[in-house]
């Protein structure tokens, strides 16, 4: 690509509100930089606590029942199970969802920005029939809901 | 450079806006093994994704190869303008990445 192509492209990119997602977009700041942040050591933990420990803190939960989490009862598809989670608690900072059945449980997490609304829908892969897991940090503190959720074909592609 | 691999939607209510994005990426979790050579594929999944409007971050989040391919992801946020722009960009870890933005109707 010749440095012309690279200007435009940044050019373009600083229209929109600048920021790393765009720069990175544009070529200029290296993933390096962005992946840095990537918590590792919470996608590769194989159980549910030091997942949360890594990724929230803490490996202890409250259960609540403000978290509501839509998911199907059987999944025909266990390489596409929607997932939505929200709640109606003040505070929120990050939501994370698990499935309790997979190899490496934590599967995402979102944080919050400015403005940022807990109510946050995805689509996740699920080895077998287990929990998916909700957990919300609000306050410092960790609070989960799980739903049970059956898995006719296994979705990692075993 | 990358081709435009997200769709993005955004519409606003009240104060709410609720932006719905489909990405194109074949999340390989590196689990898996080829069929014919039996050789391993290798990892490659979306690990970031910024979601941005009025200047500001609202959302990001952290992906493992456990989000299904051609990711779909649904969010929202308070403080929006119908007109503004919301960019959603992601990076994968071989590198890899992309934005789109769409306006808010």
């Amino acid at each position: 690509m010749n440095t012309d192509m690279k200007r435009r492209v940044f050019l373009k990119g600083s229209l929109a509100a600048g920021t790393v997602g765009v720069a990175v977009g544009a070529g200029l700041l290296t993933p390096q930089a962005v992946m840095a942040a990537w918590p590792k050591a919470a996608f590769e933990a194989k159980s549910m606590e030091d997942a949360l420990s890594a990724a929230m803190g803490s490996g202890q939960t409250d259960s609540s029942d403000d978290i509501k989490i839509k998911a199907p009862d059987i999944a025909e598809n266990g390489a596409v199970v929607p997932v939505s989670v929200e709640t109606g608690m003040s505070g929120v900072e990050s939501i994370a969802i698990l499935a309790t059945g997979n190899a490496s449980p934590l599967v995402a997490t979102f944080v919050m920005g400015a403005g940022g609304l807990p109510d946050v829908s995805t689509r996740i892969k699920m080895g077998k029939t287990a929990d998916v897991v909700a957990v919300v940090k609000s306050g410092g503190k960790l609070y989960a809901n799980r739903k049970s959720v059956k898995v006719t074909i296994g979705g990692c592609g075993g | 450079m990358a081709k435009k691999s997200i769709k993005i939607r955004a519409k606003i209510k009240g104060d709410v806006t609720t932006v719905k994005a489909l990405m194109n990426h074949p999340m390989e979790t590196g689990l898996r093994k080829d069929k014919k050579t039996n050789k391993p594929i290798p990892a490659h999944f979306i690990q970031e994704v910024v979601a941005q409007a009025g200047g500001n971050t609202v959302m990001t989040a952290n992906w493992s190869g456990g989000i299904s391919k051609n990711p779909y992801l649904a969010f929202s946020f308070s403080g929006g303008n119908k007109g503004d722009e919301v960019t959603i960009s992601w990076t994968d870890n071989q590198g890899g990445s992309d934005s789109g933005t769409a306006k808010i109707k």
